[in-house]
């Protein structure tokens, strides 16, 4: 039987044998590396699909063997039998995702796991991890053991890859769309009536309009912002980096995520107009109510594909590799789309879902990140260290 | 350590045993990251850890950093001993109370503290609105940073002080009074001098929480690049972008000013301490 547990906060160590030693406490017997810390949960698949969170215990530091304390047994936890249980009954994955798709991945998890075991499968266990996408792919590659990791551009991806060799090199093409399941779009959120008239990228320089956007260093969503203004700037025969640079001279607040620009724009009703991903914009106007706000779609935008991928490297066991290839390819099925769309991100596949979750997207041009040269070429040159953002600020 | 110490019997012994213990925590607690971080730094080298430093933007943040931190310790040292002052010398109705609030910026995590500040300072909130009409905005400038530290910063001072003034033998201002001298005069010859070390150890400690805060900050900061953007920040920008000698580069400025700063405290506190003969 495999056991999740995790370990001071995102870190997960796998165990192999869970064994009660009666009065001596439990042992779990561990694999490879192991990550030390706090134990706080152990997480397990019920008959009924859902799960079970409980075991808050200090595990002791260890190399191979980790012990549980006896405060396991206090917390009445008991496992049948005292022998070891063979790894057959289910297996887990662990999604490290960034900060929009909680919602999203919530509902996935549990559409997948009625179809996974409708085939005739075990229950997977499906641990979540949201955060920053660059700080996501930072805990990855400082040991984070992601199964799969679904991230808001393909350039945090390539920097696992290039930095872990978990992935191998060629992982956009694994899958179709690039791998990106689902799109999405960069559009404006403006205030009731749109009192200050924004209709496109050049009303975001005029002078006194105030543009909330997160910080490109610290967030992918804001990463995509910036490169549609300068597609926009580039289109319209302007000189995109001053049109960019006006740009974020308007910006008041720069958070370190999207959610938090999300807040800010909301909720401390700081700022003019939102640059926002089309899903949380969507779903700023369903929490928020409608009445509050108002999407207005700019003349072109950039069409952001949140890559999914398998890490290979952290994978143990065939089953485990087996359930999270299906894991991810099932994400392009025509439930999980219909689920997709109806969570406000484009997929590609209409054809389950509701009329008005398909009708919602307004018809917009779209540039790609191919159309910059890839994120390979983009990263370092325009948000690099000394890059185009960073000259924004150096005058 | 003497050695006369080890030899001299005691009624609880163990010097080599709680010693070890000691240099053990310390070691793999304190000085082993501080070591890691200042031999990532000599790896680097000095020029090019210079260079690294060396630009507008990071000058901003350190300035920004440090400059907040000793104007909100300032503000924590004249407020911290008016506070511990009423505490200890005056008794009245919900003393208790307010003694025990003093704490909760210690206890509360600086992230609920940060967005429950911006909450209230925002140009919609309930501060913020009232300010509004002077023109004056708290949230997302300077001024919100200032208010961020001066809440983590209070009871540094305030839990220093406060033994202190109940130490305090009011004996002494009233033979002061009663050879003449006025108020200000005893506040300034009797009493400041005895407080001031206890205040001093209080601002260097409120002043080094402050220079590192990020949570409580992260919030309330426009985070604008040369404005409002504190050198914590700039740390996990740097992080980021997987740059990790330049992002130690920024931690090793820190801890040198650091360094520097609670050095001149200290000297300023033995030379206090001198002068009133305590040492």
């Amino acid at each position: 039987m495999y056991r999740s547990i995790r370990i001071s906060g995102p870190r997960l160590a796998k165990s192999i044998f869970f064994r009660s030693l009666g009065e001596r406490g439990n042992k779990i017997d561990a694999g490879h590396t192991r990550p030390w810390g706090h134990l706080i949960t152990v997480a397990w698949p019920n008959a009924d699909g859902s799960y079970h969170h409980a075991l808050r215990t200090v595990l002791s530091a260890g190399h191979l063997h980790a012990r549980l304390l006896a405060a396991t047994g206090a917390l009445g936890l008991t496992f049948a039998g005292t022998v070891p249980v063979a790894a057959q009954e289910g297996v887990e994955i662990l999604n490290v995702s960034y900060d929009p798709t909680r919602e999203f991945y919530r509902e996935y998890n549990e559409l997948f796991n009625a179809w996974w075991t409708a085939q005739g499968n075990a229950p997977v266990t499906i641990q979540q991890s949201h955060g920053g996408a660059g700080a996501q792919a930072r805990a990855v590659i400082d040991g984070l053991e992601a199964t799969v990791v679904t991230l808001a551009l393909s350039a945090d991806i390539d920097q696992i890859a290039e930095r872990t060799g978990r992935i191998p090199a060629d992982w956009q093409s694994r899958l179709p769309q690039n791998s990106a399941p689902y799109t999405s779009t960069i559009v404006f959120l403006v205030r009731q009536g749109n009192p200050r008239g924004i209709e496109d990228w050049d009303d975001l320089v005029a002078e006194g309009v105030q543009v909330i956007t997160p910080n490109p260093k610290t967030s992918g969503g804001a990463r995509w912002n910036f490169l549609a203004a300068w597609a926009y700037a580039e289109r319209s025969g302007l000189d995109p980096a001053g049109f960019v640079g006006a740009m974020y001279r308007n910006v008041p607040v720069l958070d370190t995520g999207a959610r938090g620009s999300t807040t800010t724009f909301t909720q401390r009703g700081i700022g003019d107009v939102l640059l926002a991903w089309e899903n949380e914009a969507f779903l700023a106007l369903a929490e928020l109510g409608e009445d509050a706000f108002d999407i207005v779609v700019p003349s072109v935008s950039i069409l952001a594909e949140p890559p999914v991928t398998l890490v290979d490297g952290n994978i143990t066991s065939d089953a485990q590799r087996t359930a999270a290839e299906a894991y991810l390819q099932h994400l392009y099925s025509p439930e999980a789309q219909a689920l997709a769309l109806s969570h406000y991100y484009r997929a590609w596949d209409t054809s389950l879902a509701a009329p008005d979750d398909v009708a919602r997207f307004p018809d917009l041009e779209l540039v790609t990140i191919a159309d910059f040269g890839g994120w390979a070429v983009v990263q370092p040159e325009y948000f690099g260290e000394g890059g185009i953002f960073d000259q924004i600020y150096e005058e | 350590m003497r050695v006369g110490i080890l030899r001299s019997p005691s009624p609880l012994p163990g010097f080599g045993l709680s010693f070890g213990i000691m240099t053990a925590i310390l070691s793999i607690v304190v000085l082993l990251p501080i070591g890691a971080l200042l031999g990532r730094g000599l790896m680097i080298g000095p020029a090019d850890l210079w260079d690294m430093l060396n630009s507008r933007r990071i000058w901003s943040a350190l300035t920004l950093s440090f400059s907040a931190a000793l104007i909100a310790s300032l503000f924590n040292l004249v407020f911290g001993l008016m506070l511990a002052w009423v505490l200890v010398r005056y008794r009245f109705w919900g003393r208790r109370f307010i003694d025990a609030a003093v704490d909760l910026p210690f206890a509360l995590p600086t992230a609920v503290a940060g967005i429950a500040l911006t909450a209230l300072y925002a140009p919609n909130g309930v501060f913020g609105q009232a300010l509004a009409p002077f023109g004056l905005q708290v949230a997302y400038t300077e001024v919100g940073i200032w208010v961020a530290l001066v809440f983590i910063g209070l009871p540094f001072v305030v839990r220093t002080v406060q033994p202190v003034i109940e130490e305090l033998e009011r004996d002494l201002e009233e033979v002061s009074a009663t050879l003449g001298a006025r108020r200000a005069y005893t506040l300034r010859r009797v009493i400041l001098p005895t407080l001031t070390p206890a205040l001093l150890t209080g601002f260097a400690l409120a002043l080094a929480r402050s220079v590192g805060e990020y949570g409580s900050v992260i919030f309330i900061a426009g985070n604008i690049p040369n404005i409002t953007e504190i050198a914590p920040l700039l740390i996990v920008i740097r992080l980021e972008e997987y740059n990790y000698d330049a992002a130690a580069a920024i931690g090793i400025a820190m801890l040198v000013i650091s360094f520097a700063m609670l050095l001149v405290i200290n000297a300023i506190q033995t030379w206090s301490r001198r002068r009133i003969g305590l040492a």
